[in-house]
């Protein structure tokens, strides 16, 4: 009975993942066959497509906007995520909560919500809709992430180390440069690995608060109404998911080194 | 004595400088989130004069959001499309967590969650648009099926129509449902188990009358996490979803983009929002107590 149920198990996990990566192991498939028409069955291997997405110049401005707002995002949500989880671990305030609650709404407010209250605000207050409106955003969603990634970075470190710098002389903020920065730093850049990879992908917010310039996902949107362009929309998905996936795998290969360091500085400790 | 002295003193400090330090993302939050959705509030009960708004409250934009059979219809079919993705996802992503909790060795744990999300991290519209590929009339679906003779037509209740919607929304959010259910299903101490065996407990018993209790919080804040985000999602319907699968949040852009009526979208959205968090609080309310009658 055990063993049979174990083997429907993974029969079954087996259908899942298959279930999972279906679309994924498509993309490319359709990204180097040689018809016009992405459906089966297959005509032939070509380089076409990728071809047109070089001299595609709409593309490349989306992509540098792309790559601008998600720098940028990354780089100013980490900096929150970095004083809410600071906060957050190592710091008792009153309404600690409420306010830390309020940090991670994001998580689970529809996109569609973020997007609109953004667009009423930025319209009302008569400002433009222009990149900075998609940053402020996406600041916004990337947040949490950040702060749930560097809150474990933080909580992973021996608090002792901390104490040990202090009493040999170090003022606060030398010993968070000298002490804490160093190992939490792994944990920090993966937090911007991942905002860097949300944002670059988002598109419900960007949608609503994108002006003239477009972002990539925006981009895509537009071209997924032409069939003629789709099998370059395939090529470009390809390219994206091969960026996505380097940067997936050096985040969680940051991620990993952190937590070993600062278990390693927690071994020490312990001596 | 030195080191109490040390930590009194950092205690004293510590008060202040955890709300500076948290004080960013607060004023951030502050800004462009919670005075965002006041904005909306306020303006959905204002009212649209073609170029300009006119600032008389008035409650016109509510009581045609609710009365009006469009805005209903949208309305109901978004909340059981919903229900139904939160179903299917749970219920679907719960063997999977089960199996990698239980199953899995420990040090290939992290490995196997880092595979179950890596579909999650390519192009969000790509994915979409991928699962009409595989469900359309030509698609992966029709084309095996009938080149293996099981089918003859292809089957066309698969694509445009609230059936792909519900699928295509199941695959997008299963990371959602499995990392809660894991985490959940993780903290079980395995020496409850053992001590089942020990007494004689079978294998289905010990499921039903422990893993799945002890489980139960983390089922059901996978169920809050994909349920309410869900709701708000207009790119699949209007991808897959045809005609008849279009859902409120299309209706929401539809008011703040081509039909220039931000009041009623924005009554439309706090509506639609007011009764998606009035259900979860439901939905935790009812289950919290069952956990406690468990207990």
């Amino acid at each position: 009975m055990m063993r049979g149920g174990f083997r429907f198990l993974t029969a079954y996990v087996a259908a899942y993942l298959l279930f999972l990566y279906a679309p994924v192991l498509l993309l490319p498939i359709f990204a180097f066959n040689d018809s016009r028409v992405v459906a089966f069955p297959l005509q032939g291997f070509t380089l076409d497509w990728f071809r047109l997405l070089l001299e595609t110049e709409p593309l490349h401005a989306a992509t540098r906007n792309s790559l601008i707002v998600a720098s940028v995002a990354a780089f100013l949500s980490t900096a929150m995520g970095l004083c809410a989880a600071r906060a957050a671990t190592r710091h008792s305030f009153a309404g600690k909560k409420g306010i830390m609650g309020l940090i991670m709404v994001p998580l689970v407010l529809p996109e569609i919500i973020v997007g609109v209250s953004l667009l009423v605000v930025i319209l009302q207050a008569g400002f433009n809709l222009n990149l900075w409106s998609i940053i402020l955003g996406h600041v916004l969603i990337c947040t949490p992430f950040c702060t749930v990634i560097l809150s474990t970075a933080f909580s992973n470190l021996d608090r002792n180390l901390e104490e040990a710098a202090i009493d040999l002389g170090e003022t606060k903020l030398t010993t968070f440069r000298r002490v804490i920065l160093p190992l939490v730093m792994p944990g920090i850049m993966a937090s911007i690995l991942i905002a860097f990879t949300i944002s670059l992908d988002e598109f419900i917010i960007a949608f609503f608060l994108s002006g003239t310039e477009t972002t990539l996902p925006v981009y895509i949107w537009s071209q997924l109404r032409f069939p003629a362009r789709l099998p370059s929309v395939m090529a470009l998905g390809t390219v994206l998911l091969a960026i996505s996936l380097i940067l997936l795998v050096s985040a969680e290969y940051l991620r990993r080194r952190a937590s070993d360091r600062s278990a390693a500085a927690n071994a020490g400790g312990n001596f | 004595m030195g080191a109490a002295a040390i930590v009194r003193g950092r205690w004293r400090f510590r008060l202040p400088s955890g709300l500076v330090l948290v004080s960013p993302p607060l004023l951030y939050a502050i800004l462009l989130l919670a005075l965002p959705i006041a904005a909306v509030v306020t303006i959905s009960f204002w009212t649209q004069n073609y170029l300009d708004l006119d600032r008389t409250f008035t409650l016109a934009n509510y009581r045609e959001a609710w009365s009006q059979p469009v805005y209903r219809v949208l309305m109901l079919r978004s909340l059981a499309v919903s229900a139904t993705v939160t179903l299917c996802t749970v219920l679907l992503a719960f063997p999977i967590a089960y199996f990698v909790s239980f199953h899995v060795p420990q040090h290939r744990k992290s490995l196997w969650i880092f595979l179950i999300t890596i579909p999650f991290w390519t192009s969000y519209l790509m994915r979409i648009f991928l699962w009409k590929v595989i469900l359309g009339y030509n698609g992966v679906i029709n084309g095996t099926l009938i080149r293996l003779g099981i089918i003859e037509e292809p089957l066309s209740f698969i694509l445009y129509n609230v059936n792909a919607v519900v699928i295509t929304l199941s695959h997008a959010w299963a990371p959602f449902a499995i990392l809660p259910i894991f985490v959940a299903l993780e903290k079980i101490d395995r020496s409850l188990l053992e001590a089942a065996t020990d007494l004689g407990e079978g294998t289905v018993r010990k499921f039903l009358r422990i893993t799945l209790p002890l489980a139960l919080p983390g089922v059901l804040g996978a169920a809050i996490i994909v349920f309410i985000p869900t709701v708000g999602d207009y790119v699949t319907p209007r991808l897959v979803g045809g005609p008849n699968g279009l859902l409120i949040a299309n209706m929401i852009e539809l008011q703040f983009k081509k039909a220039n009526n931000p009041p009623l979208g924005a009554a439309l959205a706090i509506s639609s929002m007011l009764i998606v968090a009035a259900l979860s609080l439901i939905f935790v309310r009812l289950n919290r107590h069952h956990l406690r009658d468990r207990s």
